[in-house]
């Protein structure tokens, strides 16, 4: 019982802390950053600390739930292994099938752009599509293109592939008749108009499919290795740790995906904000 | 925009699919027949190929009828309590779907009405609601089903939770965006009326969020789907679609596989229907001229 009363006391003293700190109208502009950073991160700690007190408190044994400390030593300890998890994970088959995935979209999407029938066809398809648990396809996948990382990617790509067509076609559509008209005063051919004035007005949509893309590829990846991959991978050493009981591995690994996919995510909308930095929601956010 | 302006298109690109299937099949499924003849010191001509890659036993690709023989052999030829029906294995996904997709509903509401009304908690929370979902989630999936079983729970719950993760953070995020949405116009006009926070809410956000509610539990029914195949996985595939699946995959029965996958996905379809036609009705109840 002795770590549950200090953790909860800790719990409470930070959340205490937090409804304090938001109602601060602080004078300069970088306390009120300050502010908005630590809350959160205030949370997340006394969460941490929480679950460290309650799991030791209630001794939680650590086959259910390990508690924090525990996946922390195992992760640095473990750090090889989880690197070469992340290397035929991530850097192989989530990436290459990212960047394929998402071109193969955008090149589709600007082929079918001159012609209104096949979009008319394709994207009820393809938002169809989307609500499909399309991770099933990727038994298939393993049995065509082997264990190795190839059918991750196939299956990465199928994942990536419709969410990047829809956006990028409505996202093309998104520019205003006021404005093409505008370029056809100015005798812009297709390829000018597209280039100058509608992919731009379509970047906040294909950035929307390059975010909701990255956490989807990841997802495909992983659970593309319970079907068989190689003694190696993500996938393969969660399914394979859980059999043992290594469960603080397991969560290390977890650990690691989830920080891969964070960062991941925090790299796209960071270029997002480079690249729409015209965007209302940019822009509101600055201001 | 007429009907058949509508659906004229998409039946050419689904024709143009099945085109390219059975040319697919007819592809992928050729050297295992070639290889045959060869071993039994034969040749076979193409024109003999193509009728049996339509048929093997277990293709590399199956032909669309080979899929839908086996689905309706699976769904209307079987007894639906036998093991072997696929209506079996469908209900017992559906029935993780639905309980996971309602929990995650109240949970995704739940957090929506704390964040709206309290600043800490919409400070504090919202980051990590967003930074959950860049976790790969369904990498938890099998230790989460694994652990419960150890503690003998098992069966319907620890997919159901699944479920309900995949599926509260849709309709927590577009329920916040829905609860904010009313204009300050609008509830200056409540504070005229003198209307209590309770009245303010129901009379006002919660009227307010419905178009926002029906959108995000199109995608929550969609991924919670996702989430309760997933969790069949690893249980050694006893029974669900993801048994199924993985059954198949061990067995290298891809008939088996293929028809599984669609009628996940007319499950899926199902589901998202009906959302659909809730949402219709609701914002009809409500006065929505289409």
């Amino acid at each position: 019982m002795n770590a549950i009363l200090p953790a909860i006391l800790f719990w409470l003293g930070a959340w205490a802390l937090n409804e304090w700190l938001v109602r601060r109208r602080p004078a300069s502009r970088a306390a009120e950053r300050a502010i908005r950073l630590v809350v959160p991160v205030l949370f997340g700690v006394s969460l941490l600390v929480l679950w460290e007190g309650l799991v030791r408190g209630f001794a939680v044994p650590a086959v259910l739930l390990p508690p924090p400390s525990m996946i922390w030593t195992r992760l640095i300890s473990s750090l090889p292994t989880l690197w070469a998890d992340f290397r035929q994970t991530f850097l192989k088959s989530v990436l290459t099938g990212y960047v394929a995935g998402c071109g193969l979209g955008f090149l589709v999407a600007i082929a079918i752009d001159r012609s209104p029938f096949l979009q008319k066809g394709l994207l009820p398809l393809g938002n169809f599509v989307s609500a499909l648990p399309v991770v099933g396809v990727a038994p298939i996948m393993v049995m065509w293109f082997g264990f190795d990382w190839p059918s991750k990617v196939a299956v990465v790509v199928i994942m990536t592939f419709f969410p990047m067509l829809v956006n990028t076609v409505t996202g093309l559509a998104a520019a205003s008749s006021m404005e093409k008209d505008l370029m056809q005063t100015y005798a812009a051919s297709w390829f000018q108009t597209l280039v100058k004035l509608r992919l731009p007005a379509a970047w906040p949509f294909i950035f929307n499919a390059l975010k909701i893309n990255s956490t989807l590829a990841l997802i495909g990846a992983i659970v593309a290795e319970f079907f068989g991959t190689p003694i190696v991978g993500m996938g393969f050493r969660i399914s394979t740790e859980v059999g043992r009981m290594n469960v603080d591995m397991v969560w290390a690994e977890i650990a690691v995906a989830a920080l891969a996919g964070s960062v991941f995510y925090g790299v796209v909308a960071l270029v997002e904000r480079v690249v729409t930095f015209w965007h209302p929601s940019v822009r509101g956010g600055r201001a | 925009m007429t009907a058949r302006d509508k659906i004229l298109p998409v039946l050419t690109i689904l024709a143009a699919l099945l085109v390219i299937w059975y040319a697919a099949a007819v592809f992928l499924n050729a050297p295992f027949e070639r290889d045959t003849a060869a071993r039994a010191g034969t040749t076979i001509a193409f024109s003999d190929i193509v009728p049996r890659t339509m048929a093997q036993a277990r293709p590399v690709l199956p032909a669309p009828h080979q899929v839908l023989v086996e689905l309706w052999d699976t769904t209307i030829n079987k007894p639906v309590t036998s093991k072997r029906s696929l209506v079996y294995h469908a209900w017992i996904t559906l029935s993780a779907t639905l309980v996971g997709f309602g929990l995650g509903t109240l949970l995704g509401i739940a957090l929506a009405v704390g964040i709206v009304h309290n600043k800490a908690m919409d400070r504090s929370l919202m980051p990590w609601i967003i930074a959950s979902q860049t976790i790969p989630i369904l990498a938890i999936a099998p230790m989460i089903i694994v652990v419960l079983n150890a503690i003998g729970i098992s069966g319907l719950l620890p997919k159901a939770l699944i479920s309900t993760y995949l599926s509260f953070f849709p309709i927590a995020v577009g329920m916040v965006k829905g609860l904010r949405s009313p204009e300050q116009i609008q509830l200056d006009l409540m504070r005229t009326y003198s209307a209590s926070p309770s009245q303010l809410f129901w009379k006002l956000r919660w009227p307010a969020s419905m178009p926002y509610l029906f959108t995000s539990l199109k995608v929550a029914v969609a991924i919670s789907l996702v989430g309760a195949i997933v969790g069949e996985l690893p249980t050694g595939a006893v029974a669900g679609l993801g048994a199924r699946l993985l059954a198949g995959s061990y067995y290298g029965q891809t008939v088996q596989i293929w028809s599984a996958l669609f009628m996940a996905a007319g499950l899926a379809a199902i589901l998202v229907l009906i959302v659909g036609y809730a949402h219709s009705a609701v914002l009809r109840r409500m006065g929505a001229r289409p």
